[in-house]
């Protein structure tokens, strides 16, 4: 058994004076895919932001990839290579083509050559079907279109683990499925180690290889598989699946 | 003599002050813009030292009337050794008074970048210099021309105290012409047309370049 590239050891995260995740721990095998589900409020995002260094945490540890995680800026601004994150409203830069978009962290971050990158770049955008877009700017796209230039901005620098935080709850429906198709392809064929925040119960249980419930920033559940979704162990969580029609 | 002979000769000498006023206010406005994109990178990266003394830089400036100002690089400067000529005076006093409000300006700019954007630009692993480069600066230098084109356009109208100090320009020209031939109305329609003519089709222009910088930047 190799070692886990993620590693949440007791991890504790105050707002200042409130407590908002509570003793978080688990661990994430490369090529995994592991679904953080729980109520709004419950701490998600907090805990995916922790994940890249966009919050600080108080107490506990995280190891990535061998590493422990200091929390110094510097080593932040490394492992952020290596750890892609997507977010909700997808923050293309605006004044940035899609190209430009995409290519700012491989060439000014990584230093790679633009000869070098560009072939990728190109083969990630007919992956996610936006060939035809790289001169577009994001004022010229729709959500879906948006999020998927989000995803491939975050996957053109290669990372290692990808955090992805309800990407698709801003989208219109016929956008959504677009949008976790990629995901999904991106599980399947490419083994890219996940961490998915998603109110979309379908595709999560497609997709899981462990699933974390978490209430009230504590880790309720934590199950492998599909598991979760077929037999729910707390209240909270057989609540939480019905509210979720599932 | 007709109202009308009364303004065509005094034409000339307006026409002088005209070219002096847009010259003086042009270099104290470069000048102003010059300081407060340095005073404000300065506030925005926090550099210690320099950071208290461009607070106390802009919190002066702002804060007292550029005619006093005036009267201190005029008046008490030369005693102190250093001895300008009227024009330059006026347009250090623009600088001077100037950079705070531009400095004030690129900072409202850079502070309202959203921090989403800043987050984006983090995830993909920028350095702090290079997220100024490559978020801040751009989104933020768009968002503030409506507030330079605003101090622009009230740096155009303060070198009217320049008078104070014996500067030529417009404002100066017409008190010098009404004290000489006491044809108050006359001069000062001209002066107030010559003013309209530099501010109004200035103020229509920037408008128009508020809009595509921000089209351009923001696409709305
Ligand atoms: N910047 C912040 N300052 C203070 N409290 C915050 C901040 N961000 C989130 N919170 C609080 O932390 C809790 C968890 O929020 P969040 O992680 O966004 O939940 P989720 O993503 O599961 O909806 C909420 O109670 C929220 O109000
Ligand atoms: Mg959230």
């Amino acid at each position: 058994m190799s070692t886990p590239l993620l590693h949440v050891n007791h991890l504790e995260k105050y707002y200042q004076k409130t407590h908002i995740l509570h003793d978080v721990n688990f661990e994430l095998n490369t090529g995994e895919v592991l679904t953080l589900l729980g109520p709004s409020g419950s701490g998600k995002s907090t805990l995916l932001r922790c994940l890249n260094g966009l919050e600080a945490y108080q107490q506990g540890s995280i190891t990535f990839d061998g590493q422990a995680v200091t929390q110094k800026p510097k080593q932040w601004q490394q492992l952020r290579q290596q750890i892609g994150m997507v977010f909700q409203s997808y923050d293309l830069f605006p004044n940035r083509n899609v190209l430009e978009n995409i290519l700012l962290g491989p060439l000014k971050v990584q230093k790679r050559t633009r000869a070098a990158v560009l072939p990728e770049v190109q083969q990630l955008l007919e992956q996610v079907g936006m060939a035809d877009y790289a001169n577009a700017y994001p004022r010229q796209l729709s959500g879906g279109q948006k999020q998927r230039i989000a995803i491939v901005r975050a996957l053109a620098l290669k990372p290692k683990l990808m955090l992805f935080d309800e990407v698709t709850a801003s989208l219109d429906p016929e956008m959504v499925r677009d949008v976790l198709n990629i995901i999904r392809q991106l599980a399947d064929s490419h083994a890219m180690t996940m961490l998915v925040v998603t109110h979309e119960m379908d595709f999560a249980k497609q997709i899981s290889d462990q699933v974390l419930f978490l209430a009230d920033g504590r880790i309720r559940e934590q199950t492998p598989g599909k598991q979760f979704f077929e037999q729910p162990q707390t209240e909270r969580a057989q609540n939480f699946l019905a509210s979720m029609d599932f | 003599m007709s109202s009308w002979a009364i303004i065509q000769q005094s034409l000339p000498l307006f026409q002088k002050g005209f070219f002096i006023t847009l010259k003086l206010a042009a270099l104290g406005i470069l000048g102003a813009i010059v300081v407060g994109s340095i005073c404000s990178l300065i506030q925005y990266f926090k550099l210690p030292l320099l950071n208290p003394l461009v607070t106390i830089y802009t919190e002066i400036a702002r804060n007292t009337p550029l005619l006093i100002q005036l009267f201190f690089l005029y008046y008490a400067f030369p005693q102190l050794g250093l001895r300008l000529t009227a024009s330059q005076c006026g347009i250090v006093g623009l600088i001077f008074l100037g950079g705070s409000y531009m400095a004030a300006g690129f900072t409202g700019g850079f502070e309202g970048i959203s921090s989403s954007q800043l987050e984006a630009g983090q995830a993909i692993g920028l350095s702090r210099w290079q997220l100024a480069r490559y978020v801040v600066l751009p989104q933020g230098l768009a968002l503030s021309v409506p507030a330079l084109a605003a101090n622009i356009i009230f740096l155009i109208k303060e070198t009217s105290i320049f008078t104070v100090i014996a500067i030529p320009e417009l404002t100066n020209t017409a008190l010098d012409l009404i004290g000489m031939y006491y044809h108050t109305n006359e001069y000062l329609v001209v002066l107030v047309v010559a003013y309209a003519i530099i501010l109004i089709p200035l103020s229509l222009i920037l408008t128009y370049l508020e809009r595509r910088v921000r089209y351009g930047t923001f696409g709305n």
